[in-house]
């Protein structure tokens, strides 16, 4: 008896089920990933005894001090900023009715390089540590970027078409500035600014983490109440409208929102590209497109490719960690490929 | 729902889509909109609906229409998701849907199919579905939200004649037995003349004639509006029979 025979609400409570348990083997794959990543690095631990030190049990100091300050920030900063990229992906495919949609497209990206690389090239006039003014400057900008382009959105009706134009328009602008700081920055500086544009979770601290896992534990809630609607926009706005979402005032919050998560994100580790991109397509090939499932998918298939890329990071070449921007880069381009061609049904 | 419609006009910038139109329509009754491409159908369903700001008044009963009274739907843009056609009917009572999907909720979404006859569609993605199956799934999205009056946007255009006879005997039945205010523009006039208990009639953002099938349905009228030679006869049921003949300026 086919699924539907049985009846369309069983089906449908079927169909939940397989998706909630795909989420959970993704979550299973992404604490192997996350044992592994800690585990991995000059000194390669066996994974017993990490987990031993993670639940406490390890009564080795030594190996303590390389698991909690070493290891665990960075392993812990790719799970949560890949978790908020995938999020925020995914809401920006959905609100821009685009596949490709991702803080590159709407240039927020480009700003926070823009505010990282202000900020290493005036780095001793500022009142800050350089450890937290380079991500505080990359946020700030960030919203400036979701600032102008959100701007352009309330002004003119707030459609994707709009959006979309508007972030293409902030990307170059911020392309440019970010290109006349490099014209103008000393060689230390320009190295410094490109290292940061390549994206690398080498800065990570257990503090930075929390931040921007607490950015995502409020964020996620309140995207996770306009679930439906979410939903709805994927049938058009139009017919969005006809069922009662109020359909440019949805666009703009949930714009704002992954705005906050995108500058949180790439505040401390830089542009790290594709993870945003991919991330919402392997969620929605997984458990489809009602928001309920597709926003913790891709959380946790977010979190679980840029843990991945951390590991690939440290495996490539040994002694070395390469910036993880790069190895996202590498590996997400021909894997989207074969997502592509092997599938059919990235949307 | 008693719909009184005064003096409506829509413009796009200095374009005038929508002209001093006066309409009514009441409960349990089928009001068919006709008329050529682009003489303003869609913006006055639009502007009924409340999603296009207009000038003149449109008043639903005494005022404005209780949120998710009125099931509009929209022409099927094609939209592709990875959502299943259960899915999409359910979104029809997005008023009350939460994380949790309550039982009241998913029993209206299955007795919509289940009138429409589209559950075995219900686990099929509505993007692998032909035209004519989106579309009763996207009707059966509207009768979901239990809605008190229907606006239906060419609702039966990708049908073949069988479906399209089901679908409109079952909204017009759905109209009279739930007291529902119904309008529905059409291109096929006889399905018209069957299924409508009114027609009108527009041209160019005017309303050209409104009145009951027999009397709107006429060469005099329809000749003009959509510039075609016609022939109507009276069918066997004794509804009017369209025949067109020739294009006018042709």
């Amino acid at each position: 008896m086919s699924d539907t025979a049985a009846g369309p609400i069983a089906a449908w409570r079927a169909a939940n089920l397989r998706r909630a348990t795909l989420s959970l083997i993704g979550g299973a794959l992404l604490l192997v990933s996350f044992s592994a990543d800690v585990a991995t690095g000059p000194a390669m631990l066996p994974i017993s005894a990490v987990l031993r030190s993670l639940t406490g049990l390890g009564a080795d100091p030594m190996l303590d001090a390389i698991v909690y300050n070493l290891r665990l920030p960075i392993a812990l900063m790719a799970v949560v900023v890949g978790a908020t990229l995938g999020v925020s992906g995914a809401i920006m495919q959905t609100i821009l009715n685009n596949p490709l949609a991702s803080s590159y497209t709407l240039g927020i990206s480009a700003g926070a390089g823009f505010g990282a690389a202000l900020a290493i090239l005036v780095g001793g006039a500022l009142p800050l540590p350089e450890n937290w003014a380079i991500p505080l400057a990359a946020f700030v900008f960030a919203g400036v970027a979701c600032a102008i382009v959100g701007s352009v959105g309330r002004m003119r009706g707030a459609t994707p078409e709009l959006l979309v134009l508007a972030g293409i328009a902030c990307l170059f602008l911020f392309q440019a500035l970010l290109s006349l700081l490099q014209f103008l920055a000393s060689p230390e500086a320009l190295q410094q600014i490109v290292f940061w544009l390549f994206g690398s979770l080498l800065r990570a601290s257990m503090g930075k983490a929390a931040i921007v896992a607490g950015v995502l534990a409020v964020a996620l809630p309140l995207l996770l109440k306009d679930a439906w609607r979410l939903t709805a926009l994927k049938l058009g706005d139009e017919r969005a409208r006809a069922l009662g979402v109020h359909v440019n005032r949805l666009r703009l919050r949930a714009f704002v929102i992954v705005s906050l998560l995108t500058g949180a994100a790439v505040a401390f580790v830089g542009t790290i590209g594709f993870v945003g991109l991919v991330a919402p397509h392997i969620a929605r090939m997984t458990v489809g497109e009602d928001q309920r499932h597709m926003l913790p998918a891709s959380a946790v298939f977010g979190a679980l490719l840029l843990s991945l890329a951390s590991l690939a990071s440290k495996l490539i070449m040994p002694g070395t960690v390469f910036p993880i921007g790069i190895i996202t880069a590498l590996i997400g381009v021909p894997f989207f490929g074969w997502l592509v061609l092997t599938t059919g049904r990235v949307q | 729902m008693i719909l009184q419609a005064h003096n409506v006009s829509v413009r796009y910038g200095s374009r005038v889509a929508v002209s001093n139109v006066d309409l009514e329509a009441r409960p349990g009754e089928v009001l068919a909109l006709l008329g050529a491409n682009g003489s303003g159908k869609t913006s006055l369903m639009r502007a009924l609906a409340a999603l296009q700001a207009h000038s003149g008044t449109i008043v639903w009963d005494s005022g404005r229409p209780p949120p998710g009274s009125i099931g509009y739907m929209p022409q099927d843009n094609g939209a592709r998701a990875a959502l299943t056609a259960f899915e999409v009917v359910l979104l029809g009572r997005m008023r009350t849907l939460g994380l949790r999907v309550g039982a009241a909720d998913l029993a209206a979404a299955k007795a919509a199919m289940d009138e429409i006859g589209i559950s075995d569609l219900a686990a099929r993605h509505i993007g692998e579905l032909s035209g004519g199956q989106r579309q009763m799934v996207l009707i059966a999205q509207v009768l979901a939200g239990n809605p008190r009056a229907l606006l239906l946007d060419e609702p039966t255009s990708a049908l073949d004649i069988a479906h399209q006879l089901h679908v409109l005997d079952l909204l017009r039945t759905a109209t009279r037995q739930r007291g529902l205010t119904t309008i529905a523009i059409l291109h096929d006039l006889n399905a018209a003349a069957r299924f409508a208990d009114r027609v009108a009639l527009m041209t160019m953002g005017r309303l050209a004639g409104i009145g009951a099938p027999a009397d709107i349905l006429q060469p005099v009228t329809l000749e003009p509006t959509f510039d075609v030679h016609v022939a109507v006869d009276l069918g066997s049921d004794g509804h009017p029979v369209v025949l067109p003949l020739r294009a006018r300026r042709l």
